[in-house]
């Protein structure tokens, strides 16, 4: 019998360490679960040869190619975009390309500005503490005096600009368009412990060097160190509730596979914007027929990925290819509405450094540039080393139709349904990717590029997983509160990018963060009537 | 040619395919990727890759036996049985209509290839994974950034 706790999370990743370590402080019992265990960077890719290979392998960034054992599968063959995720402590920020910008000030007032989706119950102004604190603890590099985003104060240099980033500035410069050096958690000086980045280069699928912020080596150590308890290798099969209609707790499988109780105060959901959901949905009772925190009918409604646009082309002169963090600079010239481009909202630029020479010769044959036979090898000098890309990162608008639902017949290895994604690109997003797509024909040609190829969605592009248990006022139009409280549930908080209510046009990690520690800054300075 | 496979824990070849399919499988990587004595390079068909090939499919394999059951059906026996012209031919068909088992005997020939010693020092890379030496980074010239600092603010306001 396991003895209650105040606090439970679960989910040890981006949101849920952040809430582990602000709620510590307060001197409660609290118990993190993930399903995943510690990660051991020894073992990460980019130390051995087959660096490149265990990309397609068990470093995949698809959960249903990885297939490792802390991994559940999805089922999302009706969307054109595959989630991709990580399970274990740390969650996805063990694998992400560590690209950090925040959701801009206008991102949470579409309805106001646009009058397409709903505003935001807050704002950036509410979140700026929060995002700084975060970019402390993170440890993000950057370069302050962005023109497109209010003032920030990054705590270390930027990354190099490096051969790759220079070709490109040259490029902007040329069409007159914004570019910025990329806020990113690789570490460019030693930091609170992490050793500074030796361009790897390998960065997405987890960096051996510890350079890349991800909440294992950062958030944690700081929370377990304040008292928080982690528990790995457990998996939550469904929240309980009692008499009173608030949670009780939850019943996991523990690390031998055995199903356990755990009682709390109160329970805090940090899976992501399909586990979510996945877990309300399978916490279905007779008190809550329709899932838990439903009421409203929108959990794992509104799904939001960002669609990517990919285009790439090859210059005469040699790149930094894989020898440096992937992701150098981001534009954000068509970021904000402009209604002559035929859509509202807008999309930020990724620029890339290049590919390693397995990921080179792999996309090269199946497009068909890299040919067969004696051509082969000339072609592949021409290719390898020369590549230049750009992503436009699109906003995605919520949509009810596109959405998370337990798989009828998909289970995990412990038996508990699967989610099931249905997602279609939106009318207004097709727009804004093809508008993406010529403009970024426009920098790769300023760039001097040629052979360019498309990538039109990035079919492993589904990173970002958001808007199934939006935040709102209104209990009938979301599902929690402005403070991420559940709004049927009284002791049940959201912390993850499932609380989105849009998605904005840039990586959300570092707005998920920065959302996870002000709702715990909410729950620390309402303990006394926290479940009025 | 006397080059190594790189560091790749090389385990000994077992039964995961038959004689025929091995066959087959050195045939087609051969016509992939043939040796080049102008760049001093084995083909995929040389007997260290095709070692490293078979000792790392691992969780490939039921997509690779399918691959190389489709060729055989296309080449109605063996592959490595028909003349130059049925080769050609087959694997034509096989890259137009293969599909995802394709994909990932291209894919598994090409990653074995592209990171054997001989392949790499061809192509003036380093024998080694990116850990723990890394790579330098050139600083840049961050004067270019000039036009853009000079920029007025242009992120939208919000009421």
């Amino acid at each position: 019998m396991n003895d209650p706790v105040d606090v439970l999370i679960i989910g040890a990743g981006a949101s849920g360490a952040a809430v582990a370590w602000s709620l510590a402080d307060t001197r409660m019992h609290i118990l993190c679960m993930d399903q995943g265990g510690w990660m051991n960077p020894a073992q990460y890719p980019s130390t051995g040869r087959d660096w490149e290979a265990r990309f397609y392998g068990d470093y995949s960034p698809s959960p249903n190619i990885r297939a490792r054992p802390e991994d559940y599968p999805i089922n999302d063959d009706d969307s054109p975009i595959k989630v991709v995720n990580f399970n274990g402590v740390g969650g996805s920020t063990v694998m992400y390309t560590a690209h950090f910008p925040r959701l801009h000030p206008s991102d949470f007032k579409v309805r106001t500005l646009d009058g397409v989706a709903d505003d935001w119950p807050i704002d950036y102004d509410i979140l700026a503490p929060f995002f700084a604190e975060n970019d402390r603890i993170m440890g993000v590099s950057g370069l302050s005096g962005d023109p497109a985003f209010p003032p920030t104060a990054p705590p270390m240099p930027p990354l190099p600009l490096g051969k790759s980033g220079a070709r490109f500035a040259k490029a902007m410069n040329k069409l007159g368009w914004h570019w910025w050096p990329s806020d990113t958690t690789v570490a460019t000086t030693d930091y609170e412990g992490r050793a500074r980045c030796i361009n790897l280069g390998h960065c997405t699928p987890a960096c051996a060097q510890g350079a890349k912020a991800s909440t294992d080596i950062t958030y944690w150590p700081l929370a377990l160190r304040a008292g928080v308890e982690l528990r790995t290798h457990c998996r939550v099969r469904e929240i309980t509730t009692n008499e009173h209609g608030m949670a009780s707790g939850v019943i996991y499988y523990d690390q031998d596979g055995v199903e356990q109780f755990q009682a709390a105060e109160v329970v805090v959901i940090a899976c992501n914007g399909i586990g979510t959901p996945r877990l309300l949905l399978n916490s279905a009772s007779g008190r809550f027929p329709d899932g838990l925190a439903n009421s409203s009918g929108l959990v794992g409604k509104n799904f939001m990925f960002h669609p990517y646009a990919h285009i790439y082309g090859y210059v005469d002169e040699v790149t930094d290819s894989n020898r440096a963090p992937p992701v150098c600079l981001w534009s954000k010239q068509f970021y904000e509405t402009d209604l002559s481009r035929g859509f509202v909202r807008g999309y930020a630029f990724q620029f890339g450094r290049g590919a390693g020479p397995v990921f080179e010769a792999v996309t090269s044959e199946a497009r068909g540039l890299l040919p067969w036979g004696a051509e082969h090898h000339a072609a592949f000098r021409r290719l390898n080393g020369h590549r230049l890309g750009v992503s436009a990162i699109c906003e995605d608008l919520p949509e009810e139709h596109n959405r998370v639902t337990l798989d009828s017949h998909l289970k995990d290895s412990h038996g508990i349904p699967a989610p099931k994604v249905d997602y279609t690109i939106g009318e207004n997003s097709a727009k804004m990717m093809a508008h993406g797509i010529a403009r970024a024909r426009e920098i790769l040609d300023a760039a001097g590029a040629t052979d360019i190829c498309v990538n039109s969605p990035i079919l492993y592009g589904g990173w970002h997983l958001l808007g199934t248990a939006r935040m709102g006022t209104d209990p009938a139009r979301s599902v929690v509160n402005e403070w991420g409280r559940a709004h049927d549930v009284k002791n049940l908080f959201i912390v993850d990018g499932s609380v989105f209510v849009t998605s904005g046009g840039v990586n959300p990690t570092s707005t998920i963060q920065a959302i996870a520690l002000y709702i715990a800054d909410q729950m620390k300075q309402r303990l006394a009537n926290l479940f009025d | 040619m006397t080059g190594q496979v790189a560091s790749v824990q090389l385990s000994p070849v077992d039964d995961a395919l038959t004689p025929a399919q091995r066959d087959d499988l050195r045939v087609i990587a051969g016509m992939m990727i043939p040796q080049s004595r102008d760049h001093n390079v084995p083909g995929a068909d040389d007997a260290a890759i095709q070692a490293d090939i078979l000792a790392t499919m691992g969780r490939d394999t039921p997509m690779l036996r399918a691959a190389l059951d489709s060729i055989a059906r296309l080449a109605g026996s063996s592959l490595a049985q028909l003349d130059d012209t049925g080769r050609d031919a087959v694997a034509r068909e096989f890259r137009a209509s293969g599909g995802a088992a394709a994909a990932t005997l291209s894919r598994v020939i090409l990653q074995c290839y592209y990171r054997d010693d001989r392949v790499l020092r061809s192509l003036n890379l380093e024998l080694r994974p990116p850990f723990p030496r890394g790579y330098e980074l050139e600083q840049g010239d961050w004067s270019l950034l000039d036009p853009v600092k000079a920029r007025a603010p242009m992120w939208r306001r919000v009421p």
